[in-house]
């Protein structure tokens, strides 16, 4: 569908898509004839009021993770209220929790203390999962409206995933979901947590 | 959708590799002219609205969208963490394109627009789903939907 914001585009996409329901005999498979300008890149490093960036290879311990994640959470989570009131609208939300229980939920897991963890019936591989998604989207939603930041998909994922602690959770997530003997938890540890094209970030011989 | 060209390699040759069902026919009905058809969206996102239960692993079934639902209601919950939500984030009809679809309306360039709208969530095996897919077919009908969009992730 092209960039977001351009819905002159968009709907463009759609009526050629719409039109070959018009055609006498089919199936039918086209190319829509134009591609998307390429959306706005930054070049060099991501600009961002407080540098998260973490060398790389090093693993701080466990205490000295949860401090820092919480400092950069909480201010991510401050950009991600004027996101908020900017667009009237965040993706985050879908596992149920509120951000600090998020926060809570991650470092009470990594440090073992949420075992047997229901939440309105959801399964902890699941709200490991949608937790995730969720932390993710309020440091995404938070970082688009700083000033001068990229559109780009890419751009915004990458740094997520090689400068953030939030990354650095989510991977101990991971390792401690591998840990276990459930079926659901050694899956969401194995392919739900962490794109296969940012593996190559963290040391996967550790899961 | 992005050009294959356009992936990774790693995930390019993922993609690749993913199994392509073929058939024994090639079934096709000429349908009404756009401007006279109601049309609905059926995406393969796991979108939902907030007060839905999210998707889970294996889930076959599907989310029901209502025509007027606002952008901020929506969220995503496909359990694949491999492609970039970015999109979905930044404009819902990157993924949904509902808004534009109620400008074609309002264009006259489509009939009209259904009321309702539905998510499935891509990640299980197609196969999976005939039973759903069947079920939402006939509901289509009864709602006299002509054509429907199919919107992937």
């Amino acid at each position: 569908m092209g960039n977001p914001q351009d819905p002159e585009f968009q709907r463009d996409v759609l009526k050629h898509a719409l039109s070959l329901l018009e055609y006498p005999t089919g199936p039918v498979l086209e190319d829509y004839p134009h591609d998307a300008m390429e959306s706005k890149k930054e070049q060099g490093q991501m600009a961002c009021p407080v540098h998260f960036a973490v060398p790389k290879g090093e693993l701080t311990d466990q205490d000295d993770l949860f401090m820092k994640f919480r400092s950069e959470y909480s201010l991510m989570q401050t950009w991600h209220n004027l996101a908020c009131e900017k667009k009237n609208r965040s993706t985050s939300g879908v596992s149920g929790l509120t951000p600090n229980e998020i926060g809570d939920l991650f470092c009470n897991f990594i440090s073992g203390k949420a075992e047997g963890t229901k939440i309105d019936e959801k399964q902890l591989s699941d709200i490991l999962r949608l937790a995730s998604e969720d932390l993710k989207a309020i440091y995404l939603e938070g970082l688009s409206v700083q000033p001068g930041q990229a559109l780009d998909g890419t751009a915004l994922t990458d740094w997520f995933w090689g400068q953030t602690h939030a990354a650095l959770i989510i991977n101990e997530v991971r390792k401690n979901c591998l840990q276990y003997a459930e079926k659901d938890m050694r899956l969401a540890g194995k392919l739900l947590l962490i794109p296969r094209n940012q593996m190559y970030r963290f040391n996967a011989d550790e899961g | 959708m992005v050009r294959l060209s356009q992936y990774e390699e790693s995930e390019r040759e993922h993609l690749l590799k993913l199994p392509c069902p073929t058939y024994t026919s090639s079934p096709y009905v000429a349908g009404l002219k756009v401007s006279q058809s109601r049309i609905a969206l059926i995406s393969t996102a796991g979108l939902h609205r907030r007060a839905d239960r999210p998707f889970g692993v294996g889930e076959t079934g599907y989310r029901l969208i209502p025509k007027d639902v606002e952008a901020k209601d929506l969220v995503m919950s496909h359990i694949s963490t491999n492609f970039d939500r970015t999109g979905f984030q930044m404009d819902l009809n990157m993924v949904f394109p509902l808004d534009r679809l109620r400008e074609l309306e309002q264009q006259g360039f489509i009939g009209s627009l259904s009321e309702f709208h539905y998510s499935f969530m891509g990640a299980t095996p197609p196969e999976q789903m005939e039973q759903e897919a069947l079920q939402l077919a006939a509901i289509l009908k009864k709602d006299q939907v002509d054509a429907v969009l199919l919107v992937p992730v």
